[in-house]
């Protein structure tokens, strides 16, 4: 994959005529899904798809294109070529781009990471025995994934990663459910085995008869799951410095009114895991860690150099969108041991659901509680909650009635594949919240 | 560089025993311009070009997804398709025949006038540039944006059995924002919330909508709502606009009625349903005045189509009558394995995913009340316009919706306005309580381009047409 994108680079870059810039970045994957539905097969296939992705600036206009690698390098470049000669017509069209982002050979990277992953022909039959004698759901996916840039400068940057995915919920007769993900690079068929096994064990505390819970403001232990649900919506007209110029981020306050969140909260955009590859589309690279939150006071937002060029700002070299690529968010000190005792009485939920801002000024979040959710009474689980809608702040919730952060963080990886497998994941402990807001 | 391969080769290409192969091709491409704050920040034209070749293998379908046109690249993929199927075969959630795939023949065209490109980039910019000049009717706008993406689809869908299926698609997506902002007092205002205003059309969407004096109007209140005070807390009567009633439609209809969500196949993602299969022919989903269709038959709705991506020629077909839940959205596959009526709507988000049951256009049926026949019923009020916030629970039940801009209704009038304006409630009791719809001229036709499902994930077209819509004793509230 890495020579077909070598090879179409260069191709690609011999058509630039004086004065003309291109970037190109490319993204790929040779992946297989299973979908499983009562611990059956109910869909199975792969996917191989690739895309070049065309930055051509000239005349001082930017113009993008992209179009789906065939594999054959003939037709590549030949749509290579549509391509560049579309934008070159189109650069003399629309007006100019006073805020354009130059290409730059800041130096190349590379990087390719193997493993000893489960074979396409090899995983139903490894996958199908453990999930037995429970009602499984999910999606398994697995493979490689391809990310490249290169420019007209010389600048190129290579990444590749091969991983899996078993996604799943495993629910009993009664619809209560426990969610899982298991996830990695290397196979281990007795470590997936026991993995799921604990998912069982967890599936019987959900075989007692769910309470529920009225609404009202409740003491809250978050599992380091339905933290990060909360962190991926900075991602979303949050942490963005465009978005705060633009007036339309929940941080504003952060950024207007000195509010500041808890001290015990602290979140950095951190690609030391090296899980995603640290060049953007521009094929910028980005500082190893950049803390935003530093001890509850926001220290920096995301900055891409468009968004530089235009509001004055510095870049630190955020995607296009600015948002979260690589998120860490630091422990506290409350063991896991400790977490129910300290609860007492409350909420323990392990995953929340469809989040959406509900005043986005004011930080306002609403959502939904989903799978393995627990009323607590005298800091030992009583029983599952019924579905229970929320609404609240971040600004409460992660200011000033964060009691406790969790001492350990877990990986909770990405899962999702609009468009393509994800990578990366957010790192994050559990908190606990003092009162947090049940309304429906 | 759009399709130049005769797909009823490539079947040729396919040599593994299958007991049904289909081959099933997409081309398209995007074209988005976007003006924001006066300088052009997108022009760009993204596509995608391959081919998705499926086999049924001992009851089992299996599929591979390749950007490999070539008579060698799909008999490789027909070879790796039928590997996986045959794998699976012994641990199949459903055991299926060619039945699921029936057999049509046939063309679908997306009516438009004006082609592509008859606009040139330059004038769309300047129409875009226009726009936001007439948005910015204020400083303290901080931030406007004109946008417009035109999508060019190509579908093919050949199949042993003798499928052999044409659809090209135009489509526009268009939309207007304008934000207020002060401080932390931020408002925005569009055209149509969530790029709503989204059609099968052609060039001469340009012609037909008074863009310059819309966006006039969307940066006019946008303003307006700045100084506007809080939406009031309180149980109150809802009247909400056609371009809200797509997202009510669309959260707590549409997906609840996904047949592959109520078997289950969802539960690990998207979610389950409150309804049952045992649901159909018998659950009051509604009020009487509530009546549903699935109608792939709307000249210009987003989601109109001839067939689905399983071949199944598409039909107008009521899923909700008088109230009354008839039939499910479920395709071909979701029909055999559940007994329950279905629609053609087994759809894919492109080459590289397998179909699945998607919403397509999903509509509420005009009634005859009048817009001011239902604003001069209401007491006490509220009237509400243009999804900001949408969020549901997993089995579609508990749901709250946030607007951009809303009025109050005070005695039979609309009055002052309020900002920040929220609704929350269930779905079947919320739906029961329909109390008046509003008649022809209030039908308004939106869509999004955005609906998320399936595993893998999936990103769809629909498109929804409703009237303006009352509802009783609604919980209504503002912001922080």
């Amino acid at each position: 994959m890495e020579q077909m994108f070598t090879s179409l680079c260069d191709a690609l870059f011999l058509e630039l005529e004086k004065d003309e810039l291109l970037t190109l970045s490319f993204g790929g994957e040779n992946s297989q899904f299973i979908r499983f539905n009562n611990a059956a097969v109910r869909q199975t296939g792969l996917v191989d798809d690739g895309n070049i992705e065309l930055k051509f600036i000239a005349n001082e206009r930017t113009c993008t294109g992209s179009f789906t690698v065939s594999g054959n390098p003939d037709t590549d470049i030949a749509r290579g070529k549509g391509e560049l000669a579309r934008m070159r017509t189109e650069a003399n069209e629309i007006p100019k781009d006073p805020f354009l982002v130059m290409p730059s050979n800041a130096g190349s990277s590379h990087e390719v990471q193997n493993a000893n992953g489960l074979a396409f022909d090899d995983a139903v039959d490894a996958l199908l025995p453990a999930m037995q004698g429970v009602d499984f759901v999910g999606i398994w996916a697995n493979g490689r994934v391809f990310r490249g840039n290169a420019n007209s400068l010389g600048q190129k940057h290579w990444f590749e990663t091969e991983s899996f995915c078993l996604d799943y919920s495993l629910v009993t007769p009664s619809h209560q459910m426990v969610k899982g993900t298991f996830s990695g690079s290397d196979w281990d068929q007795d470590e997936y085995e026991n993995y799921l096994a604990q998912s069982k064990d967890k599936l019987k505390l959900m075989k007692r008869k769910p309470v529920k819970v009225s609404t009202g403001e409740y003491r809250t232990w978050f599992e380091p799951a339905a933290v990060a649900d909360f962190l991926s919506m900075f991602s979303w007209n949050g942490i963005s410095e465009a978005s705060l110029q633009q007036g339309c981020s929940g941080f504003g306050k952060m950024r207007h009114d000195d509010t500041r969140l808890s001290p015990s909260f602290s979140i950095a955009e951190d690609f030391s895991s090296g899980m995603v590859p640290r060049f953007n589309s521009n094929g910028e690279i980005s500082p190893d860690v950049l803390p935003l939150i530093q001890d509850g006071e926001l220290r920096n937002t995301l900055v891409s150099s468009r968004t530089a060029a235009e509001y004055g700002a510095e870049t630190n070299y955020a995607e296009g969108d600015e948002y979260l690529r690589s998120p860490r968010m630091n422990s506290g000190d409350l063991s896991q041991d400790e977490v129910l005792s300290s609860l007492d009485k409350g909420l323990y939920l392990s995953n929340i659901h469809y989040l959406n801002w509900s005043d986005n000024p004011g930080g306002r979040i609403t959502g939904l509680t989903r799978y393995a959710c627990f009323w607590v009474e005298h800091g030992e689980i009583q029983a599952p909650i019924k579905t229970m809608r929320f609404d609240d702040t971040f600004y409460r919730f992660f200011g000033d009635e964060l009691e406790a952060v969790g001492a350990k963080t877990e990986l909770i990886p990405e899962v999702q594949t609009y468009g393509g497998r994800n990578m990366g994941g957010i790192v994050c402990p559990g908190i606990l919240a003092s009162s947090f807001a049940l309304t429906l | 560089m759009k399709p130049d391969i005769n797909i009823k080769d490539l079947i040729s290409a396919v040599d593994v025993p299958a007991d049904w192969v289909g081959i099933r091709e997409v081309y398209e491409a995007h074209t988005p311009r976007v003006i924001r704050d006066g300088v052009p920040v997108a022009n760009g034209r993204f596509a995608t070009h391959g081919l998705m070749v499926e086999v049924l293998v001992d009851g089992q379908f299996g599929y591979y997804g390749t950007p490999d046109l070539t008579l060698d690249g799909v008999s490789r993929a027909s070879k790796k398709a039928f590997t996986q199927a045959r794998h699976a075969a012994k641990h199949s959630a459903c055991s299926f025949t060619e039945q699921a795939r029936p057999k049509n023949v046939g063309k679908y065209q997306s009516p438009f006038a004006k082609k592509k490109d008859s606009i040139s980039a330059g004038q769309l910019n300047k129409i875009l540039l226009d726009a936001y000049n007439h948005l910015k009717v204020s400083d303290k706008i901080v931030s406007a944006r004109a946008l417009a993406q035109t999508i060019e689809t190509i579908f093919r869908f050949v199949s042993s059995n003798g499928s052999d299926i044409t659809q090209e698609f135009l489509m526009v997506e268009f939309d207007l924002s304008a934000t207020a902002a002060e401080g932390t007092n931020q408002q925005t205002r569009t055209f149509g919330g969530m790029r709503g205003t989204c059609r099968q059309i052609g060039m001469e969407f340009f012609d037909q909508w008074e863009i310059m004096a819309h966006a006039q109007k969307i940066g006019e209140q946008a303003l307006e709502l700045l100084s506007a005070d809080e939406t009031p807390t309180g149980e109150m009567d809802l009247v909400i606009a056609s371009d809200q009633m797509m997202l009510q439609i669309h959260e707590s209809v549409g997906h609840a009625l996904e047949v592959d969500r109520i078997l289950g196949d969802e539960r690990n993602y998207a979610g389950w349903s409150f309804v049952k299969l045992e649901d159909f022919g018998k659950l009051q989903y509604g009020s009487k005045l509530m009546n549903i269709t699935f109608d792939p038959t709307v000249s210009s709705e987003f989601a109109s189509y001839g067939y689905d991506d399983g071949g199944l020629k598409a039909t107008r077909e009521y899923i909700i009558k008088d109230g009354v839940l008839l039939r499910g959205l479920g395709g071909m596959e979701s029909q055999l394995r559940s007994g329950v009526p279905g629609v053609a709507n087994f759809r894919a988000s492109s080459w590289n995913r397998a179909p699945i049951d998607r919403m397509a256009n999903l509509n509420l049926e005009p009634g005859n009340a009048s817009f001011d026949n239902i604003i001069s019923s209401v007491e006490k009020g509220i009237y509400m316009e243009s999804n900001r916030s949408w969020s549901i629970d997993d089995y579609r039940n508990k749901f709250q919706f946030g607007c951009e801009y809303a009025k109050l209704i005070e005695n039979g009038n609309l009055t002052k306005t309020v900002r920040n304006p929220n609704y929350r409630g269930i779905s079947n009791p919320f739906w029961n309580s329909l109390k008046m719809v509003g008649s022809e001229d209030t039908f308004g036709i939106y869509g999004t381009p955005n609906c998320g499902k399936g595993e893998p994930n999936q990103v769809i077209r629909v498109g929804h047409a409703s009237p303006v819509c009352l509802f009783e004793n609604v919980q209504v509230f503002g912001g922080a």
